[in-house]
């Protein structure tokens, strides 16, 4: 049977230059970073190789990256430690609908309990965030604002760069931080670029941000690893404390392998992206095209603003995990917004947050490609998925409107 | 096999995704998966089926909503042939196929018999679910004994239509206050725990407020007054 991983939005297979990179740190290399000998030192020399690579694809300063375990702990730092660190200099944060539970949850957490005031954006058909709402929601006590790069469910790309310059011009008007520490006011301004990491630039400066979260588990690099970019002049509170790590912000042995996995997964991605990217819009347009030729069915997400990997339908009558069990027997492994597959058993916020019904969102199927994914991959899919459809359909009681669609 | 049930309410509170059958490396138990890809009796010619008695449960915005058709044998009150629609995840389509099975093997149930299935009974044939698939998906028993009661009724027999044991809180869904008070028995002590395990109140929100109310009460008289919030 034919295996087609199309699930890349999830987590990304190791490539095999950032495996055999890693390799040498696990065994021969294995000393402690902090340690004063010679192999504590190649160690640590290993960690600052890495942490340039990664700078230098971020534009930014070496002493502005931190190494974590993830995109869940980047954000949580970015985000406690931001709040907590100025409390006393405002406590209103803005954050959108769409956003990752790992940016979410810490939010509502600290809204529940009464460390901040919280907006949440709401966002169009699309999963778009108007810049207007992000400038008429600033207030004078607004610390930061979060945003997603890139929306993993539904693939809607957000203007990071034209908020960071609508948030950057309003920090000037309203001046109120130390001037000499390059970021002068606030709201501090962070993305989770989870998703968008090695498929667009991330170059802070273009950005404007303060603060940019991503992993290695979606960029072809090792699981249990991640990198916070903190402008310098930025601080924060941190979660751990111990041994001092990481500007002491981070405290906690180096994971070397992964952070040299990481490092080599950025540099192995960016030499492809570009190629890549169009590559993959080309299957995405074919997949998103075919699957919409199937009877009730909804493109989630923006036509064209979207993640060049990202097609995601919602299919009327049908009920998501059952689909993705279905394909699942065919070889086919893709991933649905149903609530019924998720721990939580709530369909997709995402998708509800564009405005469909919750039986949209319950029969919603999430196809992410990458590197291995080909052309008749997709024509295979094709050729299976009308047949599914049919079969749950047939069996469904239900018989929707299309109107859960407009 | 060994079925593998999933009752103790230590598993039920952590909302696992994991099968319990955990040799099998599959999210399903092989009855599960049999009767989720091969389902039995589904309803294939509606208009077959119209003058037979109907009941259905659930709502398609929860994510499960099922019907099922009854044919009875007026002489025996056997379930001579019963048929279904189901939309939902994997467990909700195997537990209404074996439903349909084991309301009609070896000459079928009498109406009394069946109305006496609970979902444990189906569980245990499926060999067992998914701890956190156990109170959404296995609805298939509230709609069969909808089925009886339209039997019933159809046959003028109004007498002998029962209502729901225990008070029907969440109109959509058919969820009792019984269904909330083994809720909170399982470990479910907060609307959102509830919600998590019985959905209810996400189609007929207007019961939450009673929802609420009930999870005061059983969480008081389970587990003291001072129990926390």
């Amino acid at each position: 049977m034919r295996h087609i991983y199309l699930d890349y939005a999830a987590a990304t297979p190791t490539d095999p230059k950032v495996l055999k990179a890693m390799q040498p740190y696990f065994c021969d290399i294995a000393a402690n970073p902090s340690s004063f000998h010679a192999a504590g030192l190649r160690a640590k020399e290993a960690v600052a190789g890495a942490r340039e690579t990664i700078a230098s694809c971020l534009n930014c300063a070496e002493t502005e990256i931190l190494f974590t375990s993830g995109g869940t702990e980047s954000d949580n730092l970015a985000l406690f430690g931001i709040v907590r660190r100025y409390a006393d200099k405002g406590r209103h944060v803005i954050t959108s609908a769409i956003e990752h539970y790992a940016v979410l949850e810490p939010l509502k957490h600290l809204q529940k309990t009464g460390a901040i005031e919280l907006t949440i954006l709401p966002v169009d058909r699309f999963g778009c965030v108007d810049i207007k709402d992000v400038e008429k929601n600033l207030r004078p006590d607004t610390i930061l604002v979060s945003l997603m790069f890139a929306n993993n469910e539904i693939g809607t790309l957000l203007p990071i760069a034209e908020i960071g310059k609508i948030i950057l011009k309003w920090r000037k008007k309203n001046a109120t931080g130390d001037a000499g520490s390059g970021c002068a006011g606030f709201p501090y301004f962070h993305t989770d670029a989870c998703q968008a990491a090695g498929v667009y630039d991330l170059d802070v400066e273009k950005l404007h941000v303060d603060a940019l979260s991503f992993s290695g588990s979606k960029i072809y690099g090792p699981k249990g690893t991640g990198c916070l970019y903190l402008r310098r002049g930025v601080s924060l509170e941190p979660l751990q404390f111990g041994g001092g790590q990481e500007r002491g912000l981070r405290s906690g042995t180096e994971n070397v392998p992964g952070i040299v996995g990481l490092a080599a997964a950025m540099q192995v991605a960016n030499s492809k992206r570009e190629k890549e990217n169009a590559r993959l819009s080309v299957l995405r347009d074919r997949l998103i095209e075919g699957l919409l030729a199937i009877p009730k069915t909804h493109l989630n997400g923006h036509p064209a603003k979207r993640l060049p990997n990202n097609a995601n339908v919602s299919f009327l009558d049908i009920e998501g995990e059952a689909a993705v069990l279905y394909l699942d027997a065919k070889g086919i492994y893709c991933s649905t917004g149903s609530a019924c597959a998720s721990a939580s058993l709530d369909p997709s916020h995402v998708i509800l947050a564009t405005g469909l019904s919750y039986e949209a969102a319950h029969g919603s199927l999430r196809f992410s490609l990458g590197r291995a994914t080909t052309a008749k991959d997709v024509e295979y899919i094709l050729s299976v998925m009308p047949n599914v459809v049919k079969k749950l359909r047939a069996m469904s009681p239900v018989n929707l409107d299309m109107k859960h669609f407009a | 096999m060994t079925p593998h049930i999933t009752n103790s309410s230590e598993e039920a509170r952590k909302g696992d995704v994991v099968s319990n059958s955990k040799d099998k490396g599959w999210f399903y138990s092989d009855i599960v998966k049999e009767h989720f890809f091969h389902p039995q009796n589904f309803m294939e010619d509606e208009a077959a089926y119209e003058d037979s008695a109907m009941g259905m449960v659930g709502s398609p915005a929860c994510g499960d909503a099922m019907r099922v058709w009854i044919v009875v044998d007026p002489a025996t009150e056997k379930i001579t042939d019963m048929k279904w629609k189901t939309f939902g995840c994997g467990s909700a389509i195997a537990s209404t196929s074996i439903l349909s099975v084991m309301a009609t093997e070896n000459g079928g149930l009498t109406l009394s018999q069946a109305r006496a299935l609970r979902p444990q009974d189906i569980m245990e044939r499926l060999g067992g679910l998914p701890a956190r698939k156990v109170h959404c998906s296995v609805l298939g028993d509230k709609a069969l004994r909808s089925a009886i009661n339209d039997w019933y009724r159809r046959a003028g027999r109004h007498e002998d239509v029962q209502v729901e044991a225990g008070r029907i809180i969440d109109k959509i869904l058919k969820i009792t206050d019984h269904d909330i008070e083994e809720a909170v028995l399982d470990g479910a002590t907060t609307l959102e725990a509830v919600q998590q395990k019985i959905k209810v109140g996400t189609g007929d929100t207007t019961c939450i407020p009673e929802v609420e109310q009930l999870i005061r009460f059983y969480r008081e008289k389970y587990f003291g007054a001072d129990s926390k919030k």
